[in-house]
């Protein structure tokens, strides 16, 4: 029976803390939400029609503009997912491969740097917004002089890369890689042994192991479940396998938990990126690009390929006929629109502040939701 | 583009892997055990590029995700739906629903297919996986297939009052006439905006006196007495008319509307 103190609320379209254009229907009791219903859609642009309509190569901007807080991961995803479908994967050249590793942890640094200050300033916290900015800023520094651009970045071509790393590039990421790590402690003695964030986060949004699976969650918010399960390490692609990295796990599954993980990420992304250095010096300057034809028509075949994103598993589902250089079908698992999915169960109970924080917990881009 | 494909002798062409018979992708280990819970919903298996495809019967998909499942095909990364009626030599029926299955023991995927239509509805498995709720949800909205027992079958990324679905391969890129359903005074069925108009053929959205089509799907709070009860009926005089109970006459529920949420 629906009591007199219930109500409805609409939380979003238009509010800072949806990260986007996120509404959620709300049914409170007080403060209390008794259930929320997201309601998305607002920012769907058809990308996946737009896909069926263009060659494989005018795909790639497309796909900047689904998560364009990680454009890099989403390049990687779409180029990588053609490859396979062309069986050109083993073709592509060391240094491209790892230029495209070290894009992508940039990428993941940049995208966990842009979730803790949105994440920290939706809880009240307004200092590490500045910090973390400050070095994201370097980060998209590196971009715009690699490819130009600092956030749709079109950085990735199918069979390679566009262009040569600049002179200087990897002595600068190097620099900035060598303090970063020190920048992530300042981050965690803002915010770790933080009463306020303790208070607002632990036992925040719990999600079992087995709940998270069968929400489909996958990424920090299934690692701060306990599920030691990474892409790069489950079905390595590019030059993974010979990179060392831990997977950071948690153990109670809540909003901290999935807080000390991507921090820790980020970490591991440094360590990825220290690896890299070396061995992109050791290989032919140049030596970027595969012999792929100039037009791109794979045979006929479907093909799904994933990666890990920094928000999750970003998956391309292709359907090719053989006959055309367009894909006839090309779907987007989206990590973000999949996390989403579970926000109603973990904020059933919460108070609509902790709304707040699960919705900065699960990362989403709603570009990326709607696409 | 360009008609000719310039050569490129170093490119091998994707070699798809010697051709197994149907048989022996159906005894791969990967698949063996699951499959021979539901051999007889077999209808086909293929294998590209190292991904397994099976065919399954539509009616049986539940039976045969389950079984999937129990034989630890915990995790559905995705379920999509294809539209082959422009397809090149396509015969049969018009959609197909993929669900890509992943087990976190043998970290390998695979991918069970069913055929479908219009008219014949795919049975959901949002009772064997719950992710498979927005997915459902989604391949509905973007291609109108429908899926029976689903809690909560409405659209998700257009607009509930909508009438297309986008990814049908007989939808124009440019876009339709959209309509609009939930205003029918303002926008009657099929006289919503144009794709490239200038706007001057709709009329002013804000003339619209009749009643709000309410948009979510639980019950209307019964409001009896008590001091809350009179509070929250207050700003009800500001909308044209109280939000009612039954939906507005004018704007009949798309059937998939009338069921409860999950």
């Amino acid at each position: 029976m629906f009591d007199v103190h219930e109500m409805e609320v609409n939380f979003g379209p238009q509010h800072p803390s949806t990260h986007g254009v996120l509404r959620v229907l709300l049914r409170i009791d007080g403060e209390r939400i008794i259930d929320a219903k997201p309601i998305i859609g607002y920012l769907h642009r058809g990308t996946e029609k737009l896909f069926e309509h263009m060659a494989y190569p005018q795909c790639i901007p497309h796909t900047d503009r689904m998560d364009y807080v990680a454009s890099a991961t989403n390049n990687l995803g779409f180029v990588e997912t053609v490859e396979k479908l062309m069986g050109i994967t083993a073709n592509i050249p060391r240094r491209a491969q790892l230029m495209r590793v070290m894009l992508s942890e940039l990428q993941r640094i940049s995208s966990h740097l842009l979730w803790l200050a949105t994440h920290a300033i939706d809880l009240g916290a307004m200092t590490p917004f500045f910090y973390t900015f400050r070095e994201r800023e370097q980060v998209l520094d590196f971009f715009e002089s690699y490819c130009g651009a600092r956030l749709t970045l079109n950085c990735m071509r199918i069979g390679g890369m566009p262009d040569d790393l600049p002179h200087g590039w990897l002595e600068d990421v190097e620099a900035f890689v060598d303090k970063f790590e020190a920048c992530v402690d300042e981050y965690e003695s803002l915010l770790t042994n933080n009463r306020i964030w303790k208070k607002r986060t632990i036992g925040i949004g719990v999600l079992s192991p087995e709940d998270a699976i069968d929400w489909g969650i996958t990424g920090p918010p299934l690692r701060g479940s306990g599920v030691e399960w990474d892409l790069r390490r489950a079905q390595p692609y590019e030059c993974y396998p010979e990179l060392q990295f831990e997977i950071p796990i948690g153990k109670n599954g809540d909003t901290y938990d999935r807080y000390l993980v991507r921090m820790e990420e980020m970490r591991q992304s440094t360590r990825i990126l220290k690896q890299c250095f070396p061995l992109v010096r050791a290989t032919p300057e140049g030596d970027i690009k595969a012999k792929i034809s100039k037009v791109i028509r794979p045979p006929e075949g479907e093909v799904y390929h994933s990666i890990e994103s920094p928000k999750g598993e970003l998956g391309y589902y292709i359907v090719s006929d053989g006959k055309t250089q367009n894909a006839y079908r090309c779907h987007v698992r989206p990590p973000s629109f999949v996390n989403l999915q579970a926000l109603p169960a973990m904020a059933r109970g919460h108070l609509v502040s902790d709304l707040v924080a699960l919705i900065g917990t699960i990362d989403i881009v709603l570009g990326e939701v709607d696409r | 583009m360009s008609e000719q494909t310039p050569p490129s002798p170093p490119t091998p062409p994707a070699a798809p892997p010697p051709g197994r018979s149907v048989d022996d992708i159906k005894r791969d280990p990967l698949v063996a055990d699951a499959v021979s819970r539901v051999d007889d919903a077999v209808l086909g298996a293929k294998e590209f590029v190292g991904e397994i495809t099976l065919f399954f019967d539509r009616d049986r998909i539940v039976e045969v995700a389950r079984a999937f499942k129990d034989a630890g095909f915990v995790y559905l990364v995705d379920l999509s739906g294809v539209d082959y009626s422009k397809y090149p030599g396509h015969t049969g029926l018009r959609f197909s629903v993929s669900y890509t299955l992943y087990s976190f023991q043998k970290n390998a995927r695979v991918r069970l297919r069913v055929w479908t239509d219009e008219k014949w509805p795919v049975p959901s498995v949002t009772s064997v996986w719950r992710t498979a709720n927005w997915h459902e949800r989604e391949t509905f909205d973007m291609l109108g297939i429908q899926f029976s027992g689903h809690p909560n079958l409405e659209r998700i990324l257009m607009w509930e009052g909508f009438n297309g679905h986008p990814l049908r391969k007989d939808f124009p890129i440019r876009g339709i006439d959209t309509g609009a359903r939930i205003y029918p005074e303002v926008f009657p069925e099929g006289g919503g905006p144009k794709a490239g108009s200038t706007g001057k053929d709709v009329k002013d959205v804000n003339v619209y006196k009749g009643e709000w089509k309410r948009y979510g799907q639980w019950p209307v709070a019964q409001i009896g007495g008590g001091g809350n009860g009179a509070k929250a009926a207050a700003p009800a005089p500001a909308t044209p008319k109280p939000v009612a109970a039954a939906p507005a006459p004018a704007a009949p529920p798309a059937p998939t509307d009338e069921e409860e949420t999950e």
